[in-house]
């Protein structure tokens, strides 16, 4: 289905919603990043990736892997949408023995990796992506990383690989929303320059407004940035992007709505859709 | 059966040479085939193979986190992939990606430990990998595999290809001989090769250990004790029906490996043992909990007695407790 501009935008708002709600159900949940990285698993599904649940046994289907396995509420409730599995089964979120846990595991359809400890999705989407260029298959990697595992030095491994054997196929994108558990990516470690870094280690990089769906739109589909680089998407984001007292504070990293607080954020959600 | 030992002969190649053959025996016709390495083509044996096959092996650099992962992501993709590491460091550094990139994720990456135990003896406990059966039994959906000679090495190279799980297979760099004239009793994962026979004691040994298991029990022979001994190649899962059976049938046990006595063969064994009633003699032979002394990996084993004569009287001592 080609959505409108206006019916992506929507739809953003409507997988926020559905983040709180089973937030809310299971008690617990990555809450700010999940609200920060929504808009870019809408459009990586909606409008860029070729992967749905009638191909994903396909040797040939793209590939996502989600580097910031803690944010997975964002991720099923998007595979949801796309039909990999009944909604009704985020109900079990994080209930015992429910395949529906805190982190992407292959248990769950369409999740490609079970991820969860940082620095890990760039290093199999580097391997993934060199498959393809060795077996001369068109598909592509996608990853979504944190910004707060940058520190991680399996990234800047896999960085050198990725430029080392070309792989234009590879493209990763960074939920840049500031913020991780202790305070800013400042003050626990410096990473900034993120492009220059990158840049240096041989990427073609790109900075979007992650929250912005049209401008996700278009730079994910200029992928690959320069032909023989990989693709570094560095998306500044707003960390509980969409609901007022959520929105830059780091209490809501994994924050859980009270009552009140989840019948707010409805409303300011409902607001926004009114006036998409 | 029986065993060839002609007056300490070594009539076999290092088991690392014969792996890095047989890998490019089987990749010439699978083009499937990859070997990842971490600047360690040299060490691993596989300059010829990097010559023959340039298009099927993954140079990484020295960076084995990201060695896994990059395999981890091949494998998940379909290419039959051998992740070619010093033991020490592949299975230390880069454990996590191990765990989850490899066996959590169940990518079927074959992970080669080179140069295992103290094969890099001199060079200090920073290159010794005497914690990597204890770390990776703790890990659920892993085959782990020790081959004691080339024979083993060949048979378990085939066998990795086919498997299609994750796989961990440790072996040195010291010429082996043939354990066994009987290369017809078979090569399976999961099942020891009983490689002599006798009812006195059982020694279970792995890996570069069940050669001086073999000599300590042709010397026992010599006074009239006589020890089954056991290539004991897989670790995990281990061959419990054989060692329960062996617990029934001889008079006690020793278990030996170039390995910590903490967590390792050993203490698979006496985990079994103990939960299924075994009350005769029982040792683990191993290198004890402390940093090793250093030289050959000769030297060393001889320092901690596994050796022939080590071993044959840590037999006469057990069998006298």
């Amino acid at each position: 289905m080609v959505m409108t501009d206006k019916q992506l935008a929507e739809r953003s708002i409507t997988y926020r919603k559905k983040i709180l709600k089973y937030i809310v159900g299971a008690k617990a949940g990555h809450t700010g990043g999940s609200l920060s990285c929504i808009d870019i698993l809408n459009v990586l599904y909606n409008e860029v990736l070729n992967v749905g649940p009638q191909n994903f046994t396909s040797p040939n289907r793209d590939r996502y892997i989600q580097s910031k396995g803690h944010c997975v509420e964002a991720l099923y409730v998007v595979l949801a949408d796309k039909g990999f599995f009944p909604e009704s089964d985020l109900e079990t979120l994080c209930k015992y023995k429910s395949h529906y846990i805190g982190h992407p595991t292959k248990k769950v359809h369409g999740v490609e990796q079970n991820t969860g400890a940082l620095g890990h999705g760039l290093p199999i989407a580097a391997g993934t992506a060199l498959a393809a260029k060795m077996d001369k298959k068109n598909y592509r990697v996608f990853t979504l990383l944190g910004d707060g595992e940058l520190p991680e030095g399996s990234n800047w491994e896999a960085a050198l690989t990725a430029a080392h054997y070309k792989l234009d196929n590879l493209c990763a994108i960074i939920d840049n929303n500031k913020l991780q558990i202790t305070g800013t990516n400042a003050e626990v470690c410096n990473t900034d320059p993120i492009d220059a870094k990158f840049e240096s280690f041989g990427w073609a990089v790109r900075h979007v407004d992650g929250n912005d769906v049209n401008a996700l739109k278009e730079v994910l589909n200029t992928v690959p940035f320069e032909k023989g680089k990989p693709s570094l998407v560095i998306a500044h984001t707003i960390k509980g992007k969409g609901v007022s007292f959520m929105e830059n504070s780091v209490k809501w990293h994994h924050g859980v709505p009270d009552k009140h607080q989840y019948e707010t954020a409805i409303a300011e959600l409902d607001m926004e859709m009114a006036n998409v | 059966m029986g065993a060839v030992i002609e007056n300490n002969t070594i009539n076999g190649k290092p088991n690392q040479d014969v792996f890095s053959a047989a890998l490019l025996e089987l990749a010439e016709k699978d083009r499937n085939i990859v070997v990842v390495t971490s600047d360690s083509r040299g060490s691993g044996k596989l300059v010829a193979y990097g010559q023959k096959l340039p298009e099927q092996i993954v140079e990484i650099g020295i960076a084995e986190q990201n060695l896994v992962g990059v395999a981890a992501g091949l494998a998940s993709a379909g290419k039959k992939t051998f992740a070619v590491s010093p033991a020490c460091f592949l299975t230390a550094r880069a454990l996590e990606q191990i765990k989850n990139d490899v066996c959590y994720s169940d990518n079927p990456v074959r992970l080669i430990g080179i140069s295992a135990g103290v094969s890099y003896g001199a060079l200090g406990s920073t290159h010794h990998s005497l914690h990597d059966f204890a770390v990776l039994r703790a890990i659920n959906n892993i085959t782990i595999v020790a081959p004691a000679d080339n024979f083993e090495t060949t048979e378990a190279v085939k066998l990795a290809v086919k498997l299609d799980k994750p796989l961990y297979l440790r072996f040195g760099k010291k010429a082996m001989p043939l354990l066994t004239d009987d290369e017809h009793n078979g090569f399976e994962f999961g099942k020891g090769r009983v490689i002599k026979n006798g009812n006195d004691i059982t020694i279970i040994a792995t890996g570069e250990t069940v050669y001086p298991a073999l000599q300590g029990a042709e010397k026992l022979a010599q006074q009239g004790i006589n020890a089954t001994v056991v290539s004991m190649h897989t670790i995990k899962p281990l061959d419990a029906e054989l060692i329960l059976q062996l617990a029934k049938d001889t008079g006690a046990i020793l278990t030996v490996e170039e390995h910590s006595v903490n967590g390792g063969l050993g203490e698979a064994c006496a985990s079994l043992l103990l939960q299924n009633n075994y009350n005769k003699p029982f040792k683990i032979m191993g290198i004890p909990d402390e940093y090793t002394v250093t030289g050959s990996q000769t030297e060393i084993f001889d320092h901690y007695g596994l050796s022939a004569d080590g071993i044959a009287q840590a037999v006469l001592n057990l069998l006298q407790t």
